[in-house]
């Protein structure tokens, strides 16, 4: 039973990836990898893995909702209309994915994997997973904290249109910032 | 299941994700091959963490630590996006060659 549940989500998945860079509109684009990766949540879940697995549904859909708005707002052609190539070197790439899969797959089939698992599972994955969250692998978590805040601020940073030195000068020399529209704290050419 | 059941689809997502991110010219579209590369990925981890090693917690952690990944990669990505747009108003990544030697 749990091999054809596993089976169903691995083909769908495996179809959905595909799919993304098969159709045409944005939209389907992005719900196809929706579904990929929910059902990568699935298997997950599946494996014993519960609580990692609905982190990773949820912020798969949170992603692909504001994925789609990206795509709409960006894409030359969002729903796909005009039918038109957007690939380069479609066969180079093909070859060097065909390449890694098989070399990935020899070694998946060719290395004597334990037959047996070293240990029982824990009763709680979950109990598992946070207690060594908040003991051994604390270091683990704060890194990973840091770096989501550094992202915070990178994105930010790389994605605001005028930032201090555009509104202060490149030494931020001004004691008026110089802003396109009056009002506010700013003055348009003083 | 077993651990070769559950790798081959893994290696499939990942193979599936490279051959997007090296062949799709939109920067949305790069980025969601590599989505699907992560995606790969986290099947391998918690398959590995299942067959092999369920005691230990590292191999959760291992998970997590993708997922974060994910998060960031996407983050990054639209800001980066979002700031060569702005620039160019490119979309694309061989128009944007700035850095081209």
């Amino acid at each position: 039973m749990e091999t054809l549940v596993f089976g169903c989500l691995a083909v769908t998945a495996l179809t959905m990836g595909w799919l993304v860079f098969v159709l045409g509109s944005m939209a389907r684009v992005t719900f196809a990898l929706l579904a990929a990766l929910v059902c990568v949540g699935g298997v997950t879940m599946l494996l014993g893995l519960p609580y990692l697995g609905v982190v990773l549904v949820l912020m798969t859909v949170m992603e692909m909702v504001i994925m789609a708005v990206f795509m709409i707002a960006y894409m030359m052609n969002p729903a796909g209309l005009m039918p038109m190539s957007m690939v380069h070197n479609r066969y180079g790439a093909m070859a060097i994915a065909a390449g890694v899969f098989l070399a990935l797959a020899a070694g998946i089939l060719l290395v004597p994997w334990p037959a047996r698992p070293a240990g029982e599972p824990p009763a709680d994955t979950t109990f598992q997973l946070g207690e060594a969250l908040m003991g051994t692998q604390m270091l683990t978590m704060t890194v990973l904290g840091l770096v989501l805040l550094s992202t915070m601020v990178a994105a930010i940073v790389l994605a605001t249109a005028r930032g201090r030195y555009d509104r202060y000068g490149d030494r931020l020399e001004r004691r008026v910032p110089r802003d396109p529209a009056a009002g506010g704290t700013g003055g348009a050419g003083r | 299941m077993t651990l070769e059941l559950v790798l081959l689809p893994a290696a499939g997502l990942f193979s599936l994700g490279l051959y997007g991110a090296l062949s799709q010219q939109s920067i949305v579209m790069i980025m969601m091959g590599i989505e699907l590369m992560i995606g790969g990925l986290i099947t391998a981890a918690a398959g590995f963490w299942h067959f092999l090693a369920p005691t230990a917690p590292a191999g959760q952690v291992l998970v997590v630590a993708a997922v974060v990944a994910m998060a960031v990669e996407m983050a990054m990505g639209f800001a980066v996006t979002t700031a060569v747009y702005r620039a160019d108003r490119v979309d694309m990544a061989d128009m944007a060659g700035e850095l081209r030697g």
